[in-house]
Order: structure tokens, then C-alpha cells, then sequence
């Protein structure tokens, strides 16, 4: 074998390598539908999505996601707009204003924020912010949507923070030099030159952080009552998608109905984190800030 | 400056002056909230250390004793993970880094990391359920819920890698290749070599996000109480974020049981904080020391 054969190779192996993530990505898609779609020869899709009643254990049973899915989107969308302007401004603080020491702090500090596990986040939900938001607001119960969009936000801030940082600090240098030249103090320069570049790397940062909620289980499974309905207020119960999921999974007899169904939801949280993700690595490549415009 | 400082001025000032209060306030709630959860689970937690505790396994249905089982049911989780996405991941990072041109197949392998990455932590256990457990026929066991991590934290790892591979100075494969070196020698002899600690630093933190998952080893590894250790990768474990959940919700005597809840809490939080911390240190002691 000559070198150059060897060398080619080479680049194949460590190219069927690279296609490893691809590959699982597919396994997975094919391991949700294997156990997953046989559900639909049962109940059509239509009644699965958009059905209120999820009685799996019932005879006959109810497979009706759509209070799930609502618990899903609200938790989330809670949690987006705590995180958000937390994770934002924090990374700002790091990118902008921070004196050097102080940032290498805060970068740290929102790593090991990050490395927290949920299952730590869930326990700390359960037994110090439930407790006191039942006995602040004279609540039946403090595992409600408030309380797991809280521990939700914790969780997508440094996903939100971390990205925006990245996007903050990719920021042309001549942009802010002819802001200042201008006269510009520094927040108006932060507020109308540095953030509007940034835009879409916050953007990206943003939807990766309600990925992160929407997908999150073990705290959606700890602290968010669990109750299958459609909320009326913010401390009512929900079930999110994953808290079913785990909390199901455990107790149904294998490829009855029920586990099916289970699977059919993680199709439905699959996709839905999927698009997500799509759309951020869509957003972050079309409106990337390519280059800058110095003379 | 005195022109300058009318009072559209000073209204512009103090705009700026309630901004940054506004952002420091934000980056200290971050900062409290990360210290304030550390010391609550360290004192709460620190009074149900002892060497029993880490050492012995769980007695009178896990109300009292040890949680031994379950740390060594995370460390052999967490090295399985290791062993099937690190490897993967650095191979995936030098075709990625070294060998792959811009193009259409490039860019569906970064899309899909990138997918990968966003997978849910519940969705990658109901995939180690369907695929290892079921299809595979590995049953519930050591060996699933180590694949199930590896490929968690393989975008992690990729990440990691491609980063510390690249920051290694072109002129160094120049000089190798100029020298005659063969291409996969170069990346062998020189840029891996040069890349290595950066790869591993990296890949540390996705290390610590496999030791404190609990959903995608709540279908495919973990058991609730195993009466012996496990003997082969084909049998179940107890793990620490399970025998938390466990405990805290579906123990027989929840509030009884707090202590112990607190002190695997405080184990768990020790073992995974603190491979981030150590990484963290070595990686800012390694850019402040850089050669190039």
C-alpha cells in the first residue's frame, strides 16, 4: 500500500467518524417511531395533539397530549422571560462593562451554573421555593408553574448568556470606536450599535435557551405538581411533556398502548426541540455580521 | 466640557448610570443565585457526611445507611461515557478540523451536532430504551446507559475538540508538512499532541454533565435498589441523581429520609462542580501559560 492510498484511508475513517452524530440522530428518530407510531393504527393523530384528555390508564384509555403541550409552552415561555433579560444583561455586564478580573469570575460562575445537575435544581425547587410559595400565597400546593418556570430559568441562563456573550464580543471593534467618535456614550453605544449587531447571535442564544426549558425533565418532573390539565392560573399544576414521559415510563406494561404513547410524546418533544434548533442555526448563519466596513 | 454638561447631557448619563446598575444587578442575581444554592446544599447537606455514609450501602429500605452503590454505579456510568464519546468525539472534531473542505456534507454534519446538542436529555432515554435496551437486547444495564451518555455528551466533546484543535497555529502543520510528514502524522506527531490538554479540559465539562443526568438513565441503567454490586456491564446500578429523585419523591418516608437527600445532594454536587472547577483552572492556568 502506498502512503497515499494509506492517507486516503485515513481520511475516510475519521470521516465515518464524523457521520457518528448524524447516524444517532437518525437512530433516534428510528427508535421513537419503532415504538412510537404503531400508537396511531389506535388513536388518530388528530385526537392525540389536540385531545384535553390524558387518562393512560383508564379503561378505555385517553390519549390526548394537548394539555401536556400547553404545560410544555407555558412553563417555557415563563422561564424565557425571566431568563432573558437576566441572561442578556449579564452578558453584557461580562462582554462591555466588567472590569477583567471580575469577568473571568462571572464566566466561571455561569459554567458551573451550567453544570449544575437538574436533578439538584428539581430537589431545590421541591423543598425551599415550593414550601415558601405555599405558605407566601396560601397555595394547596407549591409545585406549580410558577415555581418551575423559576428553576427553568436558571437553567437556560447560562445557555442564554454564554451564546450572547459570544455574539457581544464578535462585535467589530471599529463599530464601537465610531460610535464613541461620534459622541456616543458608552450605553448608547452598547443600546444602538453593539446589541443591534449581536442581534441575531442573541436571537440564536434565546431559542437555544427555550430549547434547553422546553426539553428539560427532571425539573419539570419535581416541581411542576404533575396535574394534566389545562392551567387557569399560574400556580396551577401542569404535567409538561418530559415530566410524563419520566414519570410514566417506569410503571407501563412494555408496547401496551400507554408506552406507546410515551413514545409518541417524545416524537412530538423531538421535533419540537428540532425545529427549534433549525431555526437558531438558520438564524445564525443568514444574519451573521460578516466583516466590517472600515475604510 | 462645561457646554457639555447641559442637561440633555446629564440625562444622557444618568440613562447610562441606571443601564449598568441595572446589568450589574443582573450579573450579581446570576452570581447569588449559583453561591446561595451551593452553601444551602453544603449546609444542609455536610451534617450526614461521615465515612459510613460514602462507604456503606443503603439498610432498612434506604431510610438509613450509606449511599456507596450508588456513587460507584455513577463513576461506572460516567467512564463508560467517557470511553464511548470521547474517542468518537475527537475523531469527529480532527475530520471536522483537518481534513473536511467547506461543503454540502460538512454542513449536514455540523447541522446535525448541532441537533444532536439539542436533543432532549428525556428523549436520549427513551432512545437508549428503544435502541440499547430493546433492540439491541442489552437490557436495562451498565453498558446502555453508558452509550446513552457517551452520545449526550458527543457534542459536547466535538465542540470542545475542534476548539482546541484549532487554536493550534497553522504554522505548525506548515513546518510538519513542509518537513515531508505525511498528513496523518502530522496530526498525530504534532497537532494532537499540542491540542491534547485543551481537548480534555474541554471535554471535562460534558464529563460532568454525564455524572448528573438523570433522565437518560432513568429507563436504560439505574435501579432503585440493587442488593448486590453489579458484576458485569450487562447488570443495573444505583446512581447518585436517581437515588436522589428517588428519595425525594416516591421514598416510602419522604421527610425521614431528608438528611440523606441532603448529604447525596451534597456528594453529587461535590463530584460534578467539582470536575467543572477543576477544569476551569487548569484551562485559565493553560491560556495564561500559552507558548504561542
Amino acid at each position: 500500500m502506498t502512503r497515499h492510498t494509506k492517507e486516503i484511508i485515513i481520511k475516510y475513517i475519521f470521516f465515518l467518524f464524523a457521520l457518528v452524530s448524524v447516524i444517532v440522530l437518525g437512530l433516534i428518530v428510528f427508535s421513537l417511531f419503532r415504538e412510537g407510531l404503531p400508537l396511531f393504527g389506535e388513536v388518530s393523530v388528530k385526537d392525540f395533539i389536540f385531545g384535553i384528555e390524558w387518562y393512560p390508564t383508564y379503561d378505555p384509555p385517553s390519549f390526548g397530549i394537548l394539555s401536556l403541550i400547553v404545560g410544555s409552552l407555558i412553563v417555557t415561555l415563563i422561564a424565557t422571560l425571566i431568563a432573558v433579560p437576566l441572561g442578556v444583561m449579564a452578558a453584557i455586564y461580562i462582554s462591555e462593562i466588567a472590569p477583567q478580573a471580575i469577568k473571568e469570575i462571572l464566566k466561571s460562575v455561569i459554567e458551573l451554573l451550567a453544570g449544575l445537575p437538574s436533578v439538584v435544581l428539581g430537589f431545590f425547587g421541591m423543598v425551599i421555593v415550593a414550601p415558601w410559595l405555599q405558605e407566601t400565597f396560601d397555595l394547596p400546593t407549591g409545585l406549580n408553574i410558577i415555581n418551575a418556570s423559576v428553576i427553568l430559568a436558571i437553567m437556560a441562563i447560562p445557555t442564554i448568556s454564554s451564546i450572547s456573550e459570544d455574539a457581544l464580543y464578535a462585535v467589530p471593534r471599529e463599530f464601537k470606536e465610531a460610535s464613541y467618535a461620534l459622541g456616543a456614550t458608552k450605553f448608547e453605544t452598547i443600546a444602538k450599535v453593539i446589541v443591534p449587531s449581536a442581534i441575531s447571535g442573541i436571537s440564536t442564544a434565546v431559542m437555544l435557551g427555550m430549547a434547553r426549558a422546553i426539553g428539560e425533565t427532571m425539573v419539570v418532573l419535581m416541581v411542576a405538581g404533575g396535574a394534566a390539565a389545562i392551567p387557569e392560573s399560574l400556580f396551577d399544576s401542569v404535567r409538561p411533556m418530559p415530566a410524563s414521559i419520566a414519570a410514566e415510563m417506569g410503571e407501563t406494561p412494555y408496547r401496551s398502548p400507554h408506552y406507546q404513547a410515551l413514545f409518541a410524546i417524545g416524537i412530538v418533544l423531538f421535533f419540537l426541540t428540532l425545529a427549534f434548533n433549525l431555526v437558531a442555526d438558520y438564524v445564525s448563519h443568514k444574519f451573521r455580521q460578516i466583516g466590517s466596513g472600515t475604510l | 466640557m462645561a457646554l457639555s454638561m447641559n442637561t440633555s447631557m446629564k440625562w444622557r448619563y444618568l440613562k447610562q448610570h441606571i443601564f449598568f446598575a441595572m446589568v450589574r444587578a443582573s450579573a450579581l442575581i446570576i452570581a447569588l443565585a449559583l453561591g446561595g444554592l451551593v452553601f444551602y446544599i453544603f449546609y444542609n447537606g455536610i451534617g450526614a457526611i461521615s465515612w459510613e455514609f460514602i462507604t456503606k450501602p443503603p439498610t432498612h429500605s434506604m431510610t438509613q445507611g450509606g449511599i456507596m452503590p450508588a456513587i460507584l454505579g455513577t463513576v461506572y456510568l460516567t467512564l463508560g461515557a467517557i470511553a464511548v464519546g470521547l474517542p468518537l468525539g475527537i475523531a469527529s472534531a480532527i475530520y471536522l478540523t483537518e481534513y473536511a473542505r467547506q461543503g454540502r456534507v460538512v454542513r449536514l454534519i455540523k447541522v446535525g451536532i448541532n441537533c444532536l446538542a439539542g436533543v432532549p436529555s428525556v428523549v436520549f432515554g427513551l432512545f437508549g430504551l428503544g435502541f440499547f435496551v430493546i433492540f439491541l437486547k442489552f437490557g436495562s444495564s451498565i453498558l446502555s446507559g453508558s452509550l446513552t451518555l457517551g452520545f449526550l455528551i458527543l457534542p459536547t466533546i466535538i465542540g470542545a475538540s475542534e476548539e482546541a484543535l484549532k487554536a493550534v497555529p497553522q504554522t505548525f502543520r506548515e513546518a510538519s508538512l513542509s518537513l515531508g510528514v505525511s498528513k496523518w502524522q502530522t496530526i498525530y506527531r504534532i497537532v494532537l499532541p499540542n491540542a491534547l490538554p485543551g481537548i480534555l479540559t474541554g471535554s471535562i465539562l460534558g464529563i460532568g454533565r454525564a455524572a448528573g443526568e438523570t433522565a437518560p438513565i432513568m429507563f436504560t441503567a439505574a435501579a432503585y435498589f440493587t442488593a448486590k454490586l453489579p458484576g458485569s456491564v450487562f447488570d443495573e446500578v444505583m446512581a447518585l441523581p436517581y437515588h436522589i429523585y428517588v428519595l425525594a419523591t416516591a421514598g416510602t418516608n419522604i421527610e425521614a429520609t431528608r438528611p440523606i437527600q441532603f448529604g447525596t445532594v451534597l456528594v453529587l454536587v461535590a463530584v460534578v462542580l467539582g470536575i467543572d472547577l477543576i477544569a476551569i483552572v487548569i484551562r485559565g492556568f493553560m491560556r495564561r501559560n500559552k507558548r504561542w
